[in-house]
Formats: C-alpha cells, structure tokens, sequence
C-alpha cells in the first residue's frame, strides 16, 4: 500500500525530529518538571526530598540573598567591565587593523574562550595568590596586600574568562558596518570623535547589545570563577546551589533557587530582546 | 589604540603561558623558575587516578560528540522541513538547552534521574529471577547525556545555517534528473553540510572535555578530567597541576584550531562559489 506524498514527507519530518525530540523531553523538559516538583517539596529529615506541596522553600529564599546579591550585582558589573575593555578591541580589528591580518588577530581573541575555563581561572589563582602578585609588591614595598578571595579577583577573572565572547558581537556589527557611512560623515566636516558617537557607536548597538545579553546571561549561572578566586567569600547562586546539593542535601531549597534562577535568566533575557528590539526599531525608521 | 591593543592580546595570553612554563619548573617554587624539567609531567602521568580520569573524559566527549552531531544533523534537516507552528516550539526548547545555565542543567538531570531511578530500581528488583538485580545508577550514560543535549542543540544551529546558505537549485536538478531523495542527499547535501557537522562535533568535543559543573552534578561515582583537576586545585596549587593544565590546553587548542580550520575550509568554499 502506497502512503500519500504528504503522509510519507511528515512521516519522514518526524522520524528525522524524533532523537533530538525525544533527547529534549527526556534530559531538558521532564528534568525541569522534576525540579519544579521538588521545589515545593520539603527535605527528609536525612537530606534529599520528600514528597509535600508548600511554598516554604520559596519563601526561605532571602536565606540566601547574599548569593542573589553578588550575582545580580557582580554579573552585571563584569559584562560592563568586558564591554569597556572589549569595546576598543573590537573596533581596532574591524576597522583599523589591516586586512591580511585580520583573520589571525579574531582567531587569537575566539580561541582562548573554547579552551578550559577551569584551567585559565586556575591562571588567575596562581597570579593573584600570595606566591604570584602580592608577592611582587611586598618586595617593592607594599606588604600585605591581599588579592584572592575580593570581589575585585572574581571580577579579574569575569573579564578573562568572557572578554572573547563580548568582542566577538561587536566585531561583527563593526565588520558588517559600511565605510563610506564613516567617509561621508567626515567629508560633511565631521570630528573623528563626532563621527564615532553618531555614526559608528549607534552601528554597533546590536552587537553591544548581544555581547552584553550573553555575558550577563552566562555570568548569572556562573560557578568555578567566584568558587576559585572568591574562595567561598565571594560566592553566586551557582556555589550556593552546589552548597546545597552536594553538601547540606537540601534538595527542595536548591531546587527553588535554582527555578528562581532560572527565571532571573529569562527576565535578562526578555529585557534584553526588548531592547534590542528597540534598536532594530529606530534603525528601520533612520534608513527609510 | 595600538597598545590597548596589544595590552588586551597580552591580559589573554600571558597567564596561560605562565602556567605552562612553570609546567616545565624543575623546583617546586610557584613564583621563581629554578630549571628546565619534565619531571611534573612524568608525575602527572604516572598517577592511575589522573589517567583513569582522562580516559572517562576522552570516552565521554567522544560518544557525547558523536551523538549531539548524528542527532543534531539529523534535527537541523527537520526543522527545516517543518510547519511553522512546529518550529517554533522546536526553536524554543534549542534555545533554552543552549540558555539555561551548566548548574541548573546539572541540578535538574541529578533531581529527575533520582527520581526516575527511585521508581524504576525497585520495580525491576521485583520482577527480577535472579538475586541481584541490575541497578541504574548516575553514570557514563547521565554525563553523556546532560553533555549532549547542549551540544546537540549547538550542532543544530551551526547546520542549520549552513542549510539555510544551501542552494536549492542543486537539490532541484538532482531531483529532476531521477535521484531518488536519499541519493540526493547523500550526494548532494551531506557533503555540502559535513565540515558545519565536524566543526559541530569538534565543538561539542571541546564542550564535554572542558565541562566541569554539569558532570559534577551527574557523574555518580565517576570522575572527568576537570574534576580531577578541580579536586587538585582545592588540595592546593602544585606544579604537578600545572603539568596537567599545559597539557588540557595545548589538547583544547588542537581541536578548536581544527574546528576553525574546517570552517574556514567552508567560508574559502563559499567564496570562491560567489564569484
């Protein structure tokens, strides 16, 4: 018996979808389901779950405001300070640097961002540790300063670690961005920096927009850096949920914390979209 | 300019070259360099822990890999044949397997597993003849899992792109002179979407192999290589640490390099297509 063309091709469409359907319900849907069912469950008295429906855990979440704190302050702070700092660089390859080396200069920003980041915030450790920096400037005078563990040393290693990921949107606005926008601006008289606050800057938004949206959206579930140069002093919600799994096993509380950060991602995500949107927006106005 | 620049390359790089060459630190001294020597590397190496480590990580991103390219391949061809109402749910949960943070992914793999595991073993202890009954446990297959469902919906994307710069017309004539539709797949459209799925794979490679937080939720008694490294790291800084660190690095810069190189491959493709 002959199926029918249209049967066979959504037949086809389904069997192709199937395994990426399936690996999606079963390791992404039905463990999201799951922690929403732990998070209004209650700890057995042994650690792990046990079976309730209360809201106790969510309303036990200022319990660990320091962690939202940090995060929601830190994660942001660390996009800021890639963004300064990726901003220039980005600008320098697109519209700057020559030609012929352009492609190196890209491949050597993106390639650290794909190696360890356990081994290159291990770097960190080593260089503000006591042995590395600290002692550096005790022997040109300054005894006693301490780097590790301060906020300052877990931002150190934000910038390191996700510097490549913000340059890399920008570089791409800038790249796709016409030259002779910037020549005619400079013909009609304009100052290279009025040029670059009208012209180019509002060019790049989109890819400031995206790079700043993506780091943030990473650093809020960030672990090993504030883990590893934060030493337990300055942690995120990502240590405080490893805190509470694998350590006090109070799963029904870190599954509410962990739908609660969730849900600050989706936020970001949803002001950032919006505002990106907005952008599009008055671009399309400006060009017709 | 130039020299903000150039500091930003050496803030990139210098710290990762300072871990490699105290790798090569014949004394134990973190900051001063006493000599020349392999020594870390030989103790790094001869330590079964570390090895076994490696091991479970090379087999684990391998399978994940493969896995996340086959199946994510195989989605991307989908989604492009499918209604719009259809698509749009699959984009969303791609999305989110991308978005949601490695430590939720981890937490909410760990807490269903449990519960799954929970209802399931003593069912099967139950029905089991013999006297010991087999029990799923976190493992090998939970790592693989929680790894490639993010990479599957990586290789996704870059595939997807890549069918979306597809010409048509090539597929049309190749219908049109009586291929059958699986002769012009695997004639015509594999081999213009295999560098996207080996970079894919190269990608998801590096991803399982340098994951750290996700296994450390969901690997059960078993350990990866940045676990161990992590352990190693609480235990305090050593060279012998260092030694591994170089030698994670220098394997991560191999196969991102070749993850570029093919996608340049494909680009220069492009290219010379254009004109």
């Amino acid at each position: 018996m002959a199926l029918q063309a249209g049967t066979r091709r959504s037949l086809v469409t389904a069997g192709l979808a199937a395994p990426a359907a399936l690996w999606l319900l079963g390791f992404l849907v039905l463990p999201f389901l799951a922690m929403l069912v732990f998070s209004v469950g209650q700890r057995a008295p042994e650690g792990g779950y046990m079976p309730a429906f209360t809201f106790e855990q969510f309303l036990n979440l200022p319990a660990r405001a320091t962690a939202f704190a940090n995060t929601l302050v830190l994660a942001p702070l660390g996009a800021m300070l890639c963004l300064v700092v990726g901003y220039p660089v980005a600008y320098y390859l697109a519209i700057r640097a020559e030609p012929r080396h352009r492609l190196l200069l890209v491949s050597l920003i993106v390639v650290p961002f794909w190696t360890s980041l356990l081994v290159r915030t291990y770097a960190w450790m080593y260089i503000l540790g006591s042995r590395g920096l600290p002692n550096l400037l005790d022997m040109i005078g300054l005894p006693d300063i301490r780097m590790l563990n301060t906020p300052g040393a877990v931002l150190v290693g934000i910038v390191y670690g996700y510097l490549p990921l913000m340059i890399m949107p920008i570089y791409v606005s800038l790249e796709k961005l016409d030259r002779r926008l910037l020549d005619a601006s400079a013909d009609l008289g304009a100052r290279p920096l009025s040029t670059f606050i009208g012209v180019t800057l509002p060019l790049s938004m989109p890819g400031v927009m995206t790079g700043t949206a993506l780091v943030t959206i990473l650093l809020l579930g960030e672990y090993l850096i504030p883990q590893l140069l934060g030493g337990g002093k300055v942690f995120f919600i990502g240590n405080a949920l490893v805190d509470l799994f694998l350590q006090s096993r109070n799963w029904p509380f870190g599954s509410a914390i962990a739908v609660t950060l969730v849900v600050v991602v989706v936020v970001v995500l949803a002001i950032a979209m919006r505002i990106a949107w907005r952008f599009a927006g008055t671009r399309r106005v400006d060009l017709v | 300019m130039r020299a903000l620049v150039f500091a930003v390359y050496l803030f990139l790089y210098a710290p990762i070259a300072l871990v490699v060459l105290f790798s090569f630190n014949a004394g134990r001294s973190a900051s001063e360099f006493t000599g020349f020597s392999l020594a870390w590397y030989g103790k790094a190496f001869s330590n079964t822990f570390l090895i076994q480590a490696l091991v479970n990580s090379l087999f684990i991103a391998t399978v994940s890999a493969a896995l996340a390219a086959v199946v994510g391949t195989l989605a991307a061809l989908a989604i492009e044949r499918m209604g719009p109402r259809m698509r749009t749910i699959f984009d969303a949960l791609l999305a989110a397997a991308i978005v949601v943070p490695g430590v939720v992914i981890g937490i909410a793999t760990l807490v269903a597993l449990a519960a799954v595991f929970s209802v399931i073993n003593p069912a099967v202890a139950s029905i089991w003849p013999g006297d010991r009954p087999p029990q799923f446990r976190l493992g090998y297959a939970s790592i693989i899992a929680a790894h490639g469902l993010f990479s599957m919906a990586v290789v996704t994307m870059i595939v997807r792109a890549r069918i979306a710069g597809l010409g048509r017309d090539i597929v049309e004539a190749s219908n049109d002179l009586y291929a059958t539709p699986l002769g012009t797949f695997r004639q015509i459209v594999l081999p213009q979407i295999m560098p996207s799925i080996l970079a894919g794979f190269l990608l998801a490679f590096t991803f399982s192999f340098d994951d750290f937080i996700v296994a450390f939720f969901v690997a059960g008694s078993n350990t990866t290589l940045p676990m161990y490294v992590f352990a190693s790291i609480r235990r305090g800084v050593t060279p012998e640490i260092n030694a591994v660190a170089a030698s994670v690095l220098v394997a991560s810069l191999i196969l991102i390099f070749a993850a570029r190189f093919l996608m340049r491959e494909k680009k220069a493709r492009d290219a010379g297509g254009a004109e």
